[in-house]
């Protein structure tokens, strides 16, 4: 085996290991962490999916509040199980971005435009959440109903390894989705794209196709890591799962650990969730905004002076200090 | 080998071509020339899909082209060498050629095409691995040509290569157009150079103001007073 396959499968191997480990009464706190860490990094993967090639959408919010609340009413007033209420969330938020997707590509609102664009739409499922209050129970939220101890059919399971595995298993999911996309065709044509939509055009590019199969692509997941999200917490609020407050999250835990990066969104997820973490450790309820205050400087400092982000800079980093090598026979 | 008949285009409530007609022949070199907005880069976003037509009908080959996008066209055999180059900037120039060969077809004819480029223009051969953006003018000019070549094309559109040249690239690159056309491609050549244009190509159009005011061989047209004196400074 090869060295970064080696390192991976003994990471792998020390994740899958984790929940064994003797933690003493930390585990159920450690456990919550790390599933958050990979849902929430499994969600930065499918926003780096179109994030990555100039498609910067302030409005993820929109497909993870679709997908979670969708699964959750479908079970809580159907009893319908969330393998059958999560596809359906998903495809509905695929048809959100569709509806999103194609005027704004058929028409070229590109960047700030489109940036805008997604930024309405995450709010607009927001306040659609808040103002079907029978439905929804509005900006109260909604707790998952209980199907009265664990049970695989409903998805609940009161052991947090269960999720700890599911959550695990859907981010090495997501790389692997990152990864294939990476290496296809589609990357060239979308990286083209990025650069110049008419020259892109004038090679054979089909512009539209291609930017609306990634936003299709990357609404699904996300929509999918919502569903899982709110399985895991019982409980969906319109705040937490959508309009612009968890669309940003989403994009700065992104932007912190690096966009172009196999890893770079779960090294950004883990870094703003310890810090969240410790705040809320250290400050309590004190200062509430806190946490969103920090995430805001650091982002600009990470824009000014590492753009690729954490896991993109390290690498131009070992780059820089391997290269001279390569040149010195000259 | 393609034929425009009557097309009519514009922007919004602007007209920018009116019942625009050429045709060219395989094998053929073509130029239009005409003074800014006359509507020459107009028509060449028609041709290859950038822009509808809002009137009139677009003929390749025997088939009808009318209102097809631009990536149907190029699978079609029109490669379009824009206005502006419009190279992509941040990629290699390696990349850059490799995306001209984007379509399958073109794809698995992609060594042959790339040598075929590089053999054009050995420039681009030494600065393959070299980011689009810091190539000089003339150069990020070979390579929007050799990216269009590496489609395959049967005809090339070309968009006023000269433009933002230096007068010595200019010649240049003039002359290795000539050399794109011994090798059997089509031209279709939109330029405001009209004396270094009309010595290139065998026929040629004038538009002025978004009508054909006049066509002809190009050394007919060259004889003309009005354009001697208009377009070529004499």
């Amino acid at each position: 085996m090869s060295g970064p396959r080696l390192a991976a499968a003994l990471a792998i191997a020390a994740l899958v290991g984790a929940p064994f480990v003797p933690m003493g009464g930390m585990r159920q706190y450690v456990l919550h962490v790390a599933i958050q860490i990979f849902i929430w990094a499994f969600i930065g993967s499918a926003w780096s999916l179109m994030g990555r090639f100039g498609l910067v959408s302030l409005g993820h919010g929109a497909f993870l509040g679709v997908g979670a609340y969708t699964t959750v009413l479908l079970w809580n007033h159907f009893r319908l199980t969330p393998w059958l209420g999560g596809p359906a969330g998903v495809g509905l938020a695929v048809l959100v971005a569709l509806v999103l997707g194609y005027p704004c590509f058929r028409f070229r609102v590109v960047g700030h435009y489109f940036g805008l664009v997604t930024l309405a739409v995450g709010e607009v499922v927001r306040l659609l959440i808040i103002a079907e209050r029978d439905c929804t129970d509005g900006s109260l939220g909604l707790t998952l109903k209980t199907a009265g101890g664990d049970s695989l059919l409903a998805v609940q399971f009161a052991d947090k390894r269960v999720f700890y595995y599911a959550a695990l298993l859907v981010w090495l999911a997501g790389l692997w989705i990152w990864h294939r996309v990476d290496r296809s065709m589609a990357r060239a044509a979308l990286e083209a794209i990025g650069e110049d939509e008419t020259a892109a055009a004038s090679v054979g590019i089909h512009v539209t196709r291609f930017k609306l199969g990634i936003t299709v692509a990357s609404a699904a997941l996300t929509a999918f890591g919502g569903a899982l999200y709110a399985q895991y917490i019982t409980y969906v609020n319109p705040d937490t799962l959508s309009g612009i407050g968890v669309s940003l999250k989403i994009v700065f835990a992104v932007v912190l650990g690096g966009m172009y990066s196999l890893l770079g969104p779960l090294i950004g997820t883990a870094l703003t969730t310890a810090l969240s973490e410790g705040l809320r450790i250290a400050f309590g309820l004190k200062f509430l905004g806190m946490a969103e205050t920090i995430y805001g400087v650091l982002l600009i400092v990470f824009i000014i002076f590492l753009p690729a982000g954490i896991a993109g800079g390290a690498r131009r980093l070992v780059g820089r200090r391997v290269a001279p090598v390569t040149a010195s026979p000259a | 080998m393609l034929e425009v008949r009557r097309v009519t285009a514009g922007y919004g409530a602007f007209t920018a071509l009116w019942d625009v007609s050429l045709t060219v022949a395989a094998g053929e070199a073509v130029a239009v020339v005409g003074p800014n907005g006359a509507g020459k880069t107009t028509l060449m976003r028609v041709i290859s899909g950038l822009v509808p037509s809002r009137g009139g009908e677009l003929v390749f080959e025997g088939t009808p082209l009318t209102g097809r996008r631009a990536h149907q066209i190029v699978a079609h055999g029109i490669a379009h060498v824009p206005e502006g180059r419009r190279i992509f900037p941040g990629l290699t120039v390696a990349e850059n050629l490799k995306m001209g060969a984007f379509l399958p077809p073109a794809r698995r004819a992609y060594r042959q095409s790339l040598e075929r480029v590089y053999g054009l223009f050995p420039v681009l051969a030494e600065r393959r691995a070299q980011r689009a953006g810091s190539l000089s003018g003339g150069e990020q000019q070979m390579l929007a040509i050799g990216r269009a070549l590496m489609s395959r094309p049967k005809l090339i559109l070309l968009d006023e290569p000269s433009m933002g040249l230096a007068p010595v690239m200019v010649f240049r690159l003039f002359d290795l157009i000539r050399r794109v056309r011994a090798e059997g491609y089509t031209i279709l050549v939109v330029e405001q150079n009209v004396r270094q244009v009309l010595k290139l190509v065998d026929r040629a159009y004038l538009l002025e103001v978004g009508r054909i005011r006049m066509e002809g061989r190009a050394e007919l047209l060259s004889e003309q007073d009005f354009v001697r004196k208009a377009y070529m400074g004499l």
